[in-house]
């Protein structure tokens, strides 16, 4: 294959990735505010998604306050913002269209449809008036996409570079979303949480994931956080957990290997096997926020590295 | 369902430009306007040719309704499946769809048995001058065709001079654009408007429309039998693996884009898609030893046949064009080396010019000893004294076009120009006549059309694609493209124009 056609391959299911996580991410984020709190605390979750995306200095300088709507506005279709869901629909119709004769026709009109109708929805106002249900749609548009690209995709090296950015876009996006909640929870946490609101704050998060039958299902017990961090980190089970996406990574790369790619590859199988053999206990004895912060760093190096061995260099495509 | 059809009106050709000029009204490709009245409106569904007699039928009964919605879901789905172009210099991203027609321009066997064997003999002979102008030069010895018309023609390629191509054959892919018109005595006649043997466009409409059709309308396809044109890809990837430098065992066929915001993107990536084959740009390919790569996952892989959508121009930076980007530097020398084909071949422009297309009818006696089963547009050539003299004097009845012009530019439509810019072009001719032809103004003949204001007959062209491999073959049909304005004769994509799906009936 092209390593043009494979970058835009990869780049086109990131972005497909980026856009459901993102929605994900609002969509928490929006019902949590919907608990009864302070405004000061509802104002702090959403800094927190903002600093957690690398987009605080971004939105700081359009807006001073971080209200509900405004922080939405920006990161749902704000096309100012590189990160926001509208452009990475439009990112990863673009790049499919660089591709179209590559990928099915199916999964082609999907993902092109995907981006015409949000723009609709965006025209009509659903961002402000109904953002939940806009979340929800770009939710299953993934899905949809996912699955067209499942039913339909000759299972080779289209199907595996797809896979490898699917996969490593979402190992990224599931440790931010961890970070960010268990970094809010540890700020806000005093003696007078009531364990009422601390179950609907974890709940939340499970939801954000789609995990919370999955965590009722494994535990048969009460929701901690411990548990949630062992479930999306280390569960091989859990299909957004990050051990299950480099699991995929490893593999994929095992598929797609060539002359120069052995480093990349150690360094993901050394990253999943360092996740397959560790505890919870060993993770949190470390502390969260720095396990996670090395996880994103070497997960930013082995995409540099497939970007390197297999594509058009980042460089060069800068 | 019948105040639908009321406006169609066949003097309407007769109002505005053509009024002064044309003593034929324009023939109608749906409508026998010999049975009836031509001067009242006039329903499109009464008198129809007998090769429109279904159709006729069908269209009468479908309720406006119906039809409007079809046409809203054709816009809709072409959205969707992205057959749109880019329009150039539009930063916000926007892109066209090209207007489709929901009523089709039909064909009967017998006529389309005409003009496929005419199209394959004018194609024939212009490979075989192609051929002849880089090696023995035997029709300029003869005198047929005037050496400096050639030699000095912007579209000559030195460097193609003495070099073999597979097959002589080069231009692999050629669309000739053909107009229908009542000229003298002959109603309906076919004739040559221009050939295309560079880059010639437009075939992934004429495979989309006809989805679109089937799609949208499939009880008319159960009613007629109507030849398919699906197989298209087929016989292009073939005709490309005929072009195959003899080495190649299972020749690497690629198709050269100039990439994503080019307007015929849609069509490269497609015709890539269909035939299975990568859709490569400049930026993928280099050359080493005088062998042509592309850039892969696995490392370079060789090409063995590049059908490339980019101009001559832009190939090799090396010999045309040093500021593109588009091709690959040293992609001539691996041509001349023999290592890869390139279709269409590098310098056919030479035999799509305006100056030559008058020779062509003469090319086809010379190689072939055979008489045009297509004729040209009857032309003056400026360049004749007494042609000039004809031209001068009758202008204001002609269109005169600049031999290297395109897409309507450095032209005059006599009918259409004030007294004053006929005399100022007069100028322009006499100070270089040998730049210049000159044509009657054609009625371009008309097909009933659903505009805004009902079902109305609006002029129509055609471009057929002829592939030439082995052997040279078409599918039955063909690009109709229309002029949506009312009286307009100008079917570009870029000034109105729309298309239709082509139907050639089986016998």
């Amino acid at each position: 294959m092209l390593s043009r056609t494979a970058d835009h391959l990869y780049w086109m299911a990131r972005y497909t990735e980026r856009a459901e996580n993102t929605a994900r991410m609002l969509d928490v984020n929006y019902q949590m505010s919907l608990l009864p709190q302070s405004e000061k605390t509802i104002e702090g979750g959403w800094r927190a998604l903002l600093e957690i995306s690398e987009l605080t200095q971004a939105y700081s300088s359009k807006h001073e306050n971080a209200a509900p709507a405004t922080v939405i506005a920006f990161m749902a279709r704000d096309m100012d913002n590189a990160s926001s869901i509208m452009r990475c629909l439009q990112a990863a119709r673009e790049n499919a269209r660089a591709v179209r004769g590559s990928i099915t026709t199916e999964l082609w009109e999907t993902i092109n449809t995907t981006w015409l109708e949000a723009q609709r929805m965006v025209l009509n106002g659903r961002v402000e008036h109904a953002p939940a249900e806009f979340f929800e749609w770009v939710k299953f548009r993934s899905h949809l996409t996912r699955g067209v690209h499942a039913g339909t995709m000759m299972r080779g090296e289209v199907y595996d570079f797809i896979q490898l950015g699917s996969f490593l876009e979402r190992a990224d996006n599931t440790a931010r979303l961890l970070d960010v909640k268990f970094l809010a929870a540890a700020e806000s946490h005093d003696a007078a949480s009531d364990p009422v609101d601390e179950f609907y704050y974890w709940a939340a998060i499970l939801r954000s994931v789609s995990a919370f039958e999955s965590y009722r299902k494994v535990y048969r017990d009460v929701i901690t956080p411990e548990r949630i961090a062992q479930l999306l980190i280390l569960n091989l089970s859990m299909p957004r957990s990050l051990a299950a996406c480099l699991q995929e990574v490893v593999k994929r790369l095992g598929r797609v290997r060539n002359a120069q790619s052995a480093d990349t590859q150690m360094a993901t199988l050394n990253l999943f096997t360092e996740l397959r053999d560790t505890t919870i206990e060993e993770i949190l004895e470390q502390g969260l926020h720095v396990f996670l912060t090395e996880f994103l760093s070497r997960i930013n190096d082995i995409g540099a590295g497939i970007s390197q061995d297999f594509l058009v260099p980042l460089e060069v495509a800068a | 369902m019948r105040s639908l059809a009321s406006c169609y009106r066949l003097d309407e050709v007769s109002g505005g430009l053509m009024q002064q000029t044309m003593q034929n009204i324009a023939f109608d490709e749906m409508v026998d306007s010999s049975q009836s009245s031509l001067l009242n409106g006039q329903d499109p569904t009464v008198n129809p040719r007998a090769h429109y007699q279904g159709f006729a039928q069908w269209l009468a009964q479908q309720p406006e309704q119906t039809l409007k919605a079809r046409r809203e879901e054709a816009e809709l789905i072409f959205r969707r499946v992205g057959i749109t172009f880019a329009v150039y210099g539009d930063t916000d991203g926007t892109e066209r769809t090209i207007p489709f027609d929901i009523v089709p321009r039909i064909f009967p066997a017998h006529e389309w048995e005409v003009l496929s064997r005419g199209l394959k003999q004018r194609v024939q002979a212009l490979n075989m001058f192609l051929h002849d102008v880089y090696h023995d030069q035997h029709i300029l010895k003869a005198g047929i065709v005037p050496r400096e018309q050639v030699i000095n023609n912007a579209q000559y390629r030195p460097q193609m001079q003495g070099v073999d191509v597979p097959l002589n054959i080069y231009a692999h892919i050629a669309g000739i654009d053909i107009v229908r018109a009542n000229h003298g005595e002959d109603t309906g006649a076919f004739f040559v408007l221009e050939d295309n043997l560079r880059v010639p466009s437009g075939v992934s409409y004429m495979l989309e429309n006809r989805k679109m059709m089937m799609r949208l309308f499939p009880e008319l396809f159960a009613n007629h039998r109507v030849e398919p044109v699906a197989h298209y890809p087929d016989l292009l990837l073939e005709s490309l693996r005929h072009a195959a430098p003899a080495a190649a065992g299972q020749p690497n066929v690629v198709v050269l884009t100039p990439g994503m915001y080019n307007s015929a993107y849609f069509e490269h990536a497609f015709l890539a898609q269909q035939m299975g084959v990568e859709l490569v740009e400049g930026k993928d390919l280099f050359v080493q030893d005088d062998v042509l790569f592309m850039r892969t996952t696995q490392g370079p892989r060789r090409i063995d046949v590049i059908y490339r959508r980019v101009d001559d121009d832009f190939l090799d930076p090396e010999v045309f064009r040093d500021d593109s980007t588009l091709g690959a530097k040293g992609l001539l020398r691996a041509y001349r080396a023999g290592n890869v084909a390139i279709c269409n071949a590098i310098g056919t422009g030479v035999a799509d010019d305006k100056s030559i297309y008058p020779y062509v009818p003469d090319m086809i006696r010379f190689y072939l000893s055979e008489e045009p089963l297509i004729a040209n547009v009857p032309t003056y050539m400026c360049r004749k004294p007494d042609e000039l003299d004809h031209v001068i004097q009758n202008m204001e009845k002609l269109v005169v076009k600049e031999v290297h012009g395109a897409g309507g530019y450095g032209m005059l439509v006599g009918p259409a120009s004030t007294k004053a810019e006929v005399e100022s072009f007069k100028v322009r001719v006499l100070a270089n006549p040998s730049n210049y032809i000159a044509q009657p103004t054609l009625a371009l003949s008309t097909c009933p059309t659903y505009v805004d204001a009902g079902i109305a007959p609006r002029h129509i062209d055609l471009r057929p694609f002829v592939l030439s491999g082995q052997h040279v073959r078409m599918v039955p049909g063909g690009l109709t493209r229309v002029a949506l304005k009312e009286g307009s004769l100008v079917v570009n994509s870029s000034q109105g124009g729309g298309t239709k799906d082509t139907w050639i009936l089986e016998n």
